[in-house]
């Protein structure tokens, strides 16, 4: 037998009729990695590259620009408020739809996924219309002192309208496929009903909330269409992350505006590595949110 | 709101319904869907003729074709290689196979204003690809190529992350059977697994499409912006605010928002499709 099996030339090796024979193997995956490699990386790379090109003093400087700190500072402040606002309603919006059966769920389930759907620059321009100068309460607001458009609350309202769906949609298939056993058994042992939602419920989606959390900061951090349509531009003041690495730009600091860039983009990076780790150690707990 | 009828919701013994439904309702009305309304009552105040001589202008019209245009030859490419990754990703083991697979999410993760410098400064005339176009007698950046490009980098993971689960979903017994019965393995592929995933595909098309049309971030900074060749409908929407044309942005707005609605009709009409298919198999 053993001699039998070394006299067998290699190209002799059964193929296997249900895989493609190596060369067409090996040109596919060539074929992923060029595209992957062009249209992925390389704009990953070009920010650092461009960001270093002068060496490390003119990046420390351009931290050391008041507009950009205060740029970093404002992204830091909306996401801080952007992300709790919307965990809180994903985590009462799965309750809603996966612990309950109810008449127009679907539909619900449609209205929350809006978001997705609508232009960033559109989700800016509905609050300009509702709030801004012309808008229909910018008078009113105006005369009572209150400022929403070209300033921060129109910011993170812009920022939570763009997040909206993102933590709601990873908890909701995974509350839906985990059902109400656990917490019935609970109620009948005689926990309350918030002792049953923290105690509960939450241990067994915590991680999923996490990786709705994650997504979710990702996209607050960087949102950029809508932000840009509410909040005027105003130095110092209302001006986002993303917002003051176009302004730096448009003003050919491009060392200013790719330094601001590669600290989101290692943003970007730490998120994905979060992210990959999560779904490593956790994809049981996660599986749902892969399926939709 | 736990004294509702109960013709509207089943009994269930897990408490919370009114005020989780109703905190959940509230932030949806608030946030999204009077701020919606308040732009469909804007539009509609404006009256169909007005309304008509700004959607038909020939800017608008520019805008709205390149919009769409550029998305749907983004989502078209997109379908090709995001379906070629999938494949690779699920059915072949090679070094560097996870990183690959993570890195697929960097355009969920990246945001769009630093992807849109950094593809600008690839594809312009002095960057690294630009400068070989440019050899070669053509343009990236500033024309509607490049905007096609920045869409194909925003679309990509909506195509690969539908596909992939369902790809990952087929049996390998019907390819097995297919080979026994004599298909060659290119038949065997394109007439036995892929129709499996031909309605994911649609989705993940719909998805990169839809996201593609309303981009703005990673688009304005390759586009140049010149109105009627390389100007998107988001920005002109953007410059008729700047210039306080509340109404030309309102009817712009309003006539991406019909078509949105009306793909988002699509995508869900495909899923449910896909998912009835599924269940027959």
């Amino acid at each position: 037998m053993a001699m039998s099996d070394r006299l067998l030339p290699l190209s002799h090796a059964p193929k296997r009729a249900t895989s493609e024979t190596l060369l067409t193997r090996i040109l596919l995956i060539g074929i992923a990695g060029l595209f992957l490699g062009t249209i992925l990386f390389l704009p990953l790379l070009t920010v650092f590259v461009e960001a270093t090109r002068k060496g490390w003093t003119p990046i420390l400087e351009s931290f050391q620009d008041p507009d950009t700190r205060s740029a970093i500072r404002l992204t830091l402040l909306v996401a801080a408020i952007a992300v709790p606002v919307n965990a809180v309603i994903g985590l009462a919006a799965s309750w809603a739809i996966a612990k309950f059966e109810f008449r127009g769920k679907n539909l619900l389930l449609t209205l929350i996924d809006l978001p997705f759907s609508i232009s960033p620059v559109i989700s800016g321009v509905v609050y300009v219309l509702l709030f801004g100068a012309h808008g229909w309460l910018g008078p009113w607001l105006s005369s009572h002192g209150i400022e929403i458009i070209f300033a921060v609350p129109g910011i993170v309202l812009a920022t939570i309208l763009v997040t909206f769906p993102f933590v709601a949609r990873e908890l909701i298939p995974l509350m839906q496929s985990q059902g109400t056993s656990e917490e019935e058994a609970a109620l009948t042992l005689g926990a309350s009903g918030w002792y049953t939602f923290f105690r509960v419920m939450l241990p067994n989606v915590k991680w999923a909330l996490l990786y709705g959390v994650l997504l979710c900061n990702a996209r607050a951090m960087g949102e950029f269409g809508a932000v840009s349509v509410v909040s005027g531009h105003i130095r110092g003041l209302t001006n986002t992350m993303p917002l003051q690495i176009e302004i730096l730009y448009n003003e050919y600091n491009f060392v200013g505006a790719f330094a601001v860039a590669a600290l989101l983009a290692a943003l970007a990076l730490l998120t994905l590595v979060a992210k990959s780790a999560l779904e490593w150690m956790f994809a049981g707990e996660l599986a749902a949110c892969r399926r939709h | 709101m736990d004294s509702l009828p109960s013709s509207l919701r089943q009994p269930s013994v897990i408490p919370g319904f009114g005020l989780a439904l109703g905190l959940t309702l509230a932030a949806l009305s608030l946030i999204v869907l009077i701020p919606l309304a308040a732009l469909v009552l804007r539009a509609a105040s404006i009256g169909p003729q007005a309304f008509l001589e700004v959607a038909l202008e020939s800017r608008t019209l520019a805008a709205l074709r390149l919009s769409f245009g550029t998305a749907l030859a983004a989502a078209v490419i997109n379908s090709v290689f995001g379906l070629l990754i999938a494949w690779v990703l699920v059915r072949y083991r090679f070094p560097g196979r996870r990183i690959i697979d993570s890195a697929v999410d960097l355009p969920f993760a990246l945001p769009t204003a630093v992807a849109g410098i950094a593809m600008t400064a690839i594809y312009a005339p002095n960057g690294p690809i630009g400068a070989i176009a440019q050899s070669m007698g053509f343009k990236v950046a500033y024309t509607p190529v490049g905007i096609t490009i920045a869409l194909i980098f925003i679309g990509l993971p909506f195509v690969v992350r539908t596909v992939q689960p369902v790809l990952e979903e087929v049996e390998q017994d019907i390819e097995e059977a297919a080979a026994l019965l004599g298909a060659s393995r290119a038949r065997t592929v394109f007439q036995v697994v892929l129709p499996h995933v031909y309605p994911a595909l649609l989705t993940g098309f719909a998805l990169a499409f839809a996201r593609g049309v309303g981009e703005y971030g990673s688009v304005i900074f390759i586009a140049g912006n010149i109105p009627e060749v390389s100007e998107i409908a988001p920005l002109l929407i953007v410059i008729k605010l700047e210039e306080f044309d509340y109404g030309g942005a309102t009817v712009i707005a309003t006539v991406m928002l019909v078509i949105s609605f009306a793909m988002l009709f699509v995508i869900n009409a495909l899923q449910s499709w896909s998912r009835a298919k599924h269940g027959n198999v």
